[in-house]
């Protein structure tokens, strides 16, 4: 049953060293303050999973919170590479690091199966690839009724679902629109989840057929205003492309990285206080 | 080379725009498919479907998205689904006409990678990964895929297959049961160039104004096939041209605007 509590509470309670993990999100809704907090809190050995790994996981990777990525794409979207992560895969910098690579519809489909509480995912893919030879969670079965050869995959079971969403009433229960992507299905996958909201609100007013998760599958929802940026969240920011640009010089270099880190994550004490220490520097790059 | 009045990145996004037809239903990668999608939806094609995998389906965005799930996408959209939807009943369910991928690298059989360079362990660069383009390349109807051409993208052998073109050439991808039908169209900025209906293997087909036989065949890492009836891509229209540049100006506004 959800409870309104801070990001440090929920993250202490509900992260714990070794679990499998996700902060999902589709560009949209990307749960950073809540990244931030798992950081600061230094939990280790995590095994991360996300479709789209994108500037959160990197800081995550490059700060030796995770022992292994499941993912589908990793990049920084419309700009390039996630340094951190190929650091990571290329020298186990700055921990031994292992990623398990799979296909979109793959991992779309593991999460439903995980939601749907079923062993393992099917679908029509893979034929011709090479990931099955390199990820042996990748197997093909024959339909029962045609023999036609399909694809299957072990179901995703996360032990906390993290995701960040619009609003959320004092009671607890989420709405979320726009690109909602597979946040859904990871709550539903998990055995805890942790959602960080941009209001909490008397009454959600939702629209007939809107996303709603109600609060007895919700664990902690904590009040993080702008705590999806730099990516957006619809209706309350834009996306802050120009961080994304900023992020690749940043993250290039071991040093660099290292001192952004302790200056705007470790040093700070919350989102709040993130954003605070990040405005001298955009007063340098916008002067 | 004498100035044309057109960029060749402009003449690929030109040619590649001109194959969506107003009925396709085209789910669109991010860069440079995207471009030319929506090129075709402000030209000749209004009312073609784009669908991006992040869950719009029928997005119109005036702008051009920096990510696949940027907000002009789903605020222009008919609707929104989930990412499962998009890829169980969307893309496997059999409604997309036409795939539409970039790549880093290609082989003769229009086979792509976009997982590693070198050795997959110790891989020379890592690249993103697959993302959706996998099952795409496998279940849209047809595939166009368009990338600059270079020794270095088109090369003689893969060091990873992340989605399936023609796989060993010849009936390969029929006998794997592969739906679609697969690459159609491999539009670079020097030209086009389709599977021969026998081989499968990517030959000349036509090339852009400006391009010669030698370049094509300089950046390509294996010995080119070339038509017999090699033609020549009609160069962008003056309409053409002028939609795009003022699609890539709107866009570097935009986005100048939220940095």
């Amino acid at each position: 049953m959800a409870e309104i509590i801070s990001l440090r509470e929920a993250v202490a309670d509900l992260v714990r060293d070794g679990d499998h993990v996700a902060l999902e999100g589709f560009t949209h809704l990307i749960p950073h303050a809540a990244g931030h907090e798992i950081i600061r809190q230094g939990k280790k050995d995590l095994t991360l999973y996300r479709m789209t790994p994108d500037l959160v996981y990197d800081q995550l990777i490059g700060m030796g919170c995770a022992s292994k990525l499941v993912f589908s794409w990793g990049g920084n979207p419309g700009v390039g590479s996630l340094h951190r992560f190929r650091d990571a895969v290329q020298n186990n910098w700055p921990v031994p690091f292992e990623i398990q690579e799979h296909s979109h519809a793959d991992m779309a489909n593991s999460y439903v199966a995980g939601a749907s509480n079923l062993p393992f995912a099917i679908m029509r893919g893979y034929v011709g690839s090479d990931l099955p030879k390199y990820n042996d969670r990748i197997r093909f079965i024959d339909c029962p009724f045609t023999g036609e050869k399909l694809a299957a995959m072990p179901s995703i079971r996360l032990d906390t679902a993290i995701i960040h969403a619009q609003k959320a009433d004092r009671r607890g229960n989420v709405l979320m629109w726009g690109i909602v992507g597979v946040q859904k299905e990871a709550v539903l996958c998990a055995k805890r989840a942790i959602v960080t909201v941009e209001e909490i609100v008397d009454d959600l007013q939702p629209s007939p057929n809107a996303v709603i998760l109600p609060r007895w599958v919700v664990d902690a929802v904590c009040l993080v205003p702008g705590g999806a940026a730099p990516s957006y969240a619809q209706d309350y920011y834009e996306r802050d492309n120009s961080f994304y640009q900023r992020w690749d010089p940043i993250a290039r270099d071991r040093d660099a990285f290292s001192a952004w880190m302790k200056a705007h994550i470790l040093d700070t004490d919350d989102f709040a206080d993130f954003k605070r220490s990040l405005a001298p520097e955009l007063e340098v790059v916008d002067g | 080379m004498a100035d044309l009045g057109f960029s060749a990145a402009e003449m690929m996004t030109v040619a590649a725009s001109r194959l969506l037809a107003n009925d396709s239903v085209c789910f669109v990668g991010i860069g440079l498919p995207s471009t030319a999608a929506n090129l075709a939806r402000l030209s000749h094609a209004p009312d073609v479907t784009l669908i991006y995998e992040s869950g719009p389906i029928g997005a119109k965005p005036d702008v051009l998205p920096l990510s696949i799930g940027d907000g002009n996408l789903s605020l222009t959209a008919d609707t929104v689904v989930s990412t499962p939807e998009i890829f169980r009943y969307w893309l496997q369910g059999g409604r997309i006409t036409t795939g539409f991928l970039g790549a880093a690298q290609i082989d003769r059989f229009a086979n792509i990678n976009t997982t590693v360079i070198g050795d997959y362990a110790r891989p020379k660069v890592r690249l993103p990964g697959a993302g959706g383009a996998p099952e795409i390349a496998s279940l849209a109807g047809e595939v166009l895929i368009i990338l600059k051409q270079s020794p270095r993208a088109f090369v003689e052998r893969l060091d990873f297959i992340t989605s399936a073109g023609f796989l060993d050439g010849g009936d390969a991808r029929e006998r794997a049961g592969l739906p679609g039908k697969g690459p159609t169209n491999v539009i670079t900025d020097l030209g086009i160039l389709r599977p021969d209906p026998k081989s499968r293997e990517l030959t000349l087909v036509s090339l852009h104004p400006g391009a010669t036989i030698e370049q094509a065949m300089a950046a390509t890492g294996w010995t080119l096939k070339v038509a017999d009836d090699l033609a020549t891509t009609e160069p962008p229209t003056a309409d053409e041209l002028a939609v795009l540049r003022d699609l890539e100006a709107r866009t570097a506004r935009a986005h100048a605007g939220a940095a």
